[in-house]
């Protein structure tokens, strides 16, 4: 069930509008009946497919490439390996200069003889069909002189080193006060180190690619979450003005921050359309998204908390150790989170780095949080159990002021009001706060929460808004709707905005024609967009009144527009009304267009003058078979403070998909990354286990009524990525909870708890 | 994938001379294993005999008062039938823990005994393997072995067989039936089946070259009550960690006989003899299924990443045969 609560931060204006109610998404009919059209199934007369072969070795060179048999297979029309791939930039240095670079640096594939990591394409096979190409990639033979690589987080600590910045140029370091000295002199002290392994995001939909040229025109359709980088990346990689790359993704089925930036599909898709001037199309397979689409990477996290006995941080220090790539840095920001959501007079959080032979780890849904609130927020836990606190009562006590790392209020944060919500509608107080001791059966029951926090991010972003004579709205610009709903809920935007139905309103995204967006990511996809769309629409209304007050046709001419409202498909002006549609027709029967935009949320003085996160609590129940250790859910409630809700049903979908995000850190997600070869052992869905449904129990998700105003006109803030934050602390605290065993090498599968579990009497 | 011919096949007995024809041949039924195999190129048949539209997909009572089920019956249909459900619903909940619902629509009951390890390692061509390319070596005995074998291995391969259907079909004594190519047929109790690995771990049965599965032949049903319990990394789609079928006849307080078998600790269906024989006769009691299940796993041996095996099996054997052993 999804409920909204009142609470402080109550709106400052009635809200009857289409906004925050919980409509179907727009485009959930074109889903459920095949019409949606996904990269991979766009069909382009003269298609050629290509298949991508890896490498068999994780680090070395090729020695020998023979292609023979291949070129020779039925239906072959390309075979491309580093000898004859068209000539792209080197891949350049490890760190870029600046962080956007990041997204845009060329990518180039096919480039060289040497292997970075394991599966990285060596060779590219196109054929008239898929089943050619990928019969044909069979027939290549490889000779590789094999270098040793480094594989192994754990064994080359003591290598690792203080990266520039973190990921979206966060501090690596932050220093406050005298850390040791306090940690030192604490009555109560927590020092645990956590372990959170290789993690990746396979969405629904493989990375996919249809390629084609026309002149020097190139035209891709593909899954994008955002199309910019996209269009950069290939542009830089292809050493061609960019504005003759057109991205078109419409449909995504899924990313999760894997499809942030283009991987080889587009690259090498893009090159063999150009080789051979077809359309090319190329998908990654499953297993090759495992080492060619991004991870979350391996990390060992150190969290010291000291506290006086009263339950007040004195200390805190999150330290994290992460695996990189020694070709190419990316440092998640881990421990930033711990900068602003607890108190204490001195503080440090360090990342570190340990540079190991694979590819590159990318943003994986709620990068940084994810894997630091996991260790940080079951360091809580045990701070409250030494304590002998109740873990709600400890985060209380150490609710801050104002934003202990910047030192400005929040706009708002109900951190306490959700926790406080929470523990009722859960009924916290059945929680018996002395693990081992609830037993249903042969189960064993506990009860966790934990703290959740995320930014708030403002991507640039701008929209464009048309209105015709007939009074329908088309909205354009080029953001994507990842699954999340984000057709839907800018649909509501304009909609309420010009005071139309929400049937007037047609919204196309995915198309780097449009107007730019930052896309989706960081769940700063409505935010950025929808205020950039909310801009828009006032400027569109701003324009129909003043042809309405000035034009000779206007039934308006002259009204003050001071108290103009548009509702109803009507515009009243003082007491005089007019029918949208109409008073369009008589004063430009061409109909109106305007473009709205929002900067980047750092860059305003209300960014500057405030520190802007959502905020939430996470509650969970589970079972533990006493007999085989089996760890299973019981039920899950998630209390937000996250702004203005847009659309309450699928902003609750993105919560129980954080939620259920949280199970899979907490159970069941790792990749294997195997010492000896560098290989990630378990690529494929059998074997890298996420929640399916039996995993995922009742859940209740609770949005607190809030309206920000510092952070954007509309009053939201980010939201998707805040279920995720947190919600595996809660499960792990509640599995200590039944237990009494504290696992801190994550996922927690029965064998980590067995051999404590009591033997009970049959 | 590479290419391949394909037939389909008339009869029993023409798929068995058609496979037995060609060395570089095989039956395809379900296509559940084999298709993913062959994507990956670890199977490369040049032919398939599709034998998924052969008479044998009928479930018929024996004289004996058993079931004789057809190669073909699908794991859903199978399950699913009130015959099943009542006589052997150790068998249902086997086949019910197994995959999922669209892969039991499509899986038959002899290629779900005929299904390949999922060795991570024997799915990647790149790895040594003894399964799969003789005489390269084993990546998993040093390797990410959580799911291997603690029973019957070798140095040559430590994998397991994955199904559930299997080990209570070895509970319930289960015997195959075969046709082979010139039309001869054969039982072959589902013990001996399957071969352990030793130095030949990409023999995995006793099946010749084009002999064919033609039915699978329950007994009747043993007294005693049924349970299936399958421990496993998620509540469903998962490969067994361990599992273990269990039929416990008792009389008063004292078990009259059991049977045992073990899945996901072996590359076979594992008959746990040895602890149904330390049952027979005993007190059912916490320390008699103690004790059966320390004789189940006395062999066992693991490998570091699966040690943990050792004692979850026990543990779950131990619990499983005090639910079987509760008044029938």
């Amino acid at each position: 069930m999804t409920e909204t609560k009142t609470s402080e931060n109550r709106p400052s204006e009635p809200r009857n509008g289409v906004i925050g109610r919980p409509i179907d998404r727009i485009d959930g009919p074109l889903k459920v009946t095949g019409d949606a059209t996904y990269a991979y199934e766009n069909a382009l007369d003269g298609t050629a497919y290509g298949y991508i072969l890896g490498a068999a070795v994780a680090k070395g060179r090729i020695a020998e490439i023979d292609t023979a048999e291949a070129e020779r297979a039925p239906a072959v029309l390309l075979v491309m390996t580093h000898r004859n791939a068209p000539a792209q930039p080197d891949f350049g240095p490890a760190v870029t200069p600046t962080v956007p670079e990041v997204f845009t640096r060329a990518r180039p594939a096919l480039n060289s003889e040497r292997v970075r990591y394991y599966d990285e394409p060596v060779a590219l096979v196109v054929a008239e069909t898929f089943e050619a190409a990928r019969a044909a990639a069979g027939l290549i033979k490889v000779r590789y002189d094999e270098a040793p690589g480094v594989y192994d987080l754990p064994g080359h600590k003591a290598d690792a080193y203080a990266p520039k910045r973190t990921n979206a140029g966060f501090e690596t370091d932050s220093v406050v006060g005298d850390f040791e000295s306090a940690f030192a002199a604490a009555p109560v002290k927590i020092d645990a180190t956590y372990r959170t392994p290789f993690e990746h995001h396979n969405p629904m939909e493989p990375h996919a690619t249809l390629a084609a040229w026309s002149g020097n025109e190139l035209t891709i359709h593909t899954s994008a979450q955002t199309l910019a980088n996209f269009r950069a990346g290939v542009a830089s990689t292809l050493r061609i003005p960019p504005e003759r790359v057109r991205i078109v993704s419409p449909f995504i089925g899924g990313g999760f921050g894997s499809k942030l930036i283009a991987h080889a599909d587009t690259i090498l898709a893009a090159l063999a359309a150009q080789f051979l001037q077809r359309p090319v199309k190329i998908a990654l397979t499953r297993q090759q998204m495992f080492a060619n689409a991004g991870h979350r990477a391996e990390m060992i996290q150190q969290v010291r908390l000291g506290a006086d006995t009263d339950g007040r941080l004195t200390g805190i220090a999150h330290d994290v150790w992460s695996a990189t790539s020694s070709f190419e840095e990316y440092c998640e920001q881990t421990a930033v989170f711990a900068r602003s959501l607890y108190a204490a007079p001195d503080r440090v959080t360090r990342h570190r780095l340990v540079p190991l032979d694979i590819n590159r780890g990318e943003w994986m849904r709620s990068p940084g949080e994810a894997p630091g609130m996991l260790a940080f927020e079951c360091a809580m836990d045990e701070l409250a159990e030494r304590l002998g606190l109740d873990p709600i009562e400890l985060r209380i006590r150490n609710e801050p002021a104002q934003d202990p790392e910047r030192g400005v209020p929040f706009s708002t944060r109900n951190l306490v009001a959700c926790m406080e919500e929470g523990a009722r509608r859960f009924g916290w107080v059945r929680r018996e706060p002395t693990p081992g001791r609830t037993r249903e059966g042969r189960k064993l029951i506990g009860y966790g929460m934990a703290a959740a926090i995320r930014p708030n991010y403002i991507g640039a972003a701008t929209a464009r808004v048309a209105i015709d004579r007939d009074g329908r709205v088309t909205a354009r610009l080029d953001m994507t709707d990842i699954g999340t709903g984000t057709y839907t809920i800018l649909t509501q935007i304009a909609a309420e905005s010009l005071g139309v139905p929400i049937s007037s309103v047609k919204v196309e995204l995915g198309d780097s024609r449009f107007p730019r967006t930052a896309g989706s990511g960081g769940s700063w996809g409505a935010a950025s967009a929808g205020s950039a769309l909310h801009n828009a629409c006032n400027a569109l209304k701003q324009r129909i009144l003043e042809a309405a007050q000035s034009s000779e046709a206007s039934p308006l001419r002259g009204a003050n527009a001071t108290e103009a409202s548009f509702a109803d498909s009507e515009v009243r002006v003082g007491q005089q009304s007019a029918g949208l549609a109409d008073l369009i027709r008589r004063i430009a029967p061409a109909g109106f267009e305007a473009e709205g935009s929002v900067a980047p949320g750092a860059t305003t003085e209300s960014y500057k003058a405030y520190s802007q996160h959502s905020y939430g609590a996470h509650f969970a129940e589970v079972a533990v078979d006493c007999d085989t250790g089996e760890i299973r859910m019981r039920r899950m409630l998630a209390v937000m403070g996250a702004g203005r809700i847009l659309n309450a049903k699928t902003a609750r979908s993105q919560i129980i998909g954080g939620m259920t995000w949280g199970i899979g850190a907490a159970l069941m997600e790792q990749t294997v990354l195997d010492p000896r070869y560098g290989h990630f052992v378990n690529h494929d869905l059998a074997e890298y286990h996420v929640p399916i449904n039996g995993d995922v129990p009742e859940m209740e998700v609770v949005f607190l009524e809030e309206h920000d105003d510092k952070a954007n006109p509309l009053g939201a803030k980010g939201l998707g990525e805040l279920g995720v934050c947190g919600a595996g602390a809660a499960v792990a605290n509640a599995i200590y909870n039944a237990t009494g065993v504290r696992v801190r090498e994550f996922p927690i599968t029965l064998d980590k708890v067995l051999p404590a579990l009591p033997v009970i009497a049959i | 994938m590479q290419s391949f011919t394909y037939e389909r096949a008339a009869s029993a007995e023409q798929a068995a001379a058609a496979v037995a024809a060609r060395p570089d041949a095989k039956f395809i039924s379900g296509g559940t294993n084999l298709l993913d195999l062959m994507k990956l190129e670890i199977e490369r048949p040049a032919h398939l005999v599709d034998i998924s539209r052969l008479p044998l997909d009928r479930i018929e009572e024996t004289a004996e008062g058993g079931l004789r089920v057809g190669a073909q019956v699908r794991n859903s249909d199978l399950a699913a039938d009130p015959r099943v459900r009542s006589r052997y619903p150790m068998l249902t909940q086997a086949l019910l823990a197994g995959a999922s619902g669209q892969i039991r629509n499509k899986a038959s009951t002899s290629g779900n005994l005929l299904q390949r390890t999922r060795c991570p390692y024997f799915y990647d061509r790149n790895m040594p393997c003894n399964k799969r390319e003789q005489g390269s070596g084993c990546a998993a005995l040093q390797g990410f072995n959580r799911m291997h074998a603690v029973l019957g291995a070798s140095e040559a391969c430590i994998a397991v067989h994955s199904s559930d259907m299997a080990v209570a079909m070895s509970g319930l004594d289960a015997r195959i039936e075969t046709i082979s190519p010139g039309g001869e047929t054969r039982t072959i109790p589902i013990g001996d089946f399957h071969r352990l690995p030793e130095a030949t771990p990409h023999v995995e049965t006793v099946l010749g070259h084009g002999e064919m599965i033609a039915a699978v032949t329950l007994p009747s049903p043993p007294p005693g009550r049924q349970v299936y319990r399958k421990v496993r990394d998620r509540a469903s789609y998962a490969f067994a960690l361990v599992s273990v079928a269990a039929i416990v006849e008792t009389s008063g307080d004292r078990i009259r006989s059991a049977r045992i078998a073990m899945g996901g600790v072996a590359a076979k269906p594992w008959r746990a003899t040895e602890a149904e024989r330390t049952l027979a006769g005993a007190a059912a009691s916490d320390g008699a299924f103690t004790d059966a299940a320390e004789a189940a796993l006395a062999g066992a041996v693991g490998h570091g990443g699966n040690d943990f095996k050792i004692p979850l099996a026990k543990r779950t054997m131990r619990h499983t045969l005090a639910a079987a052993a509760e008044s029938a």
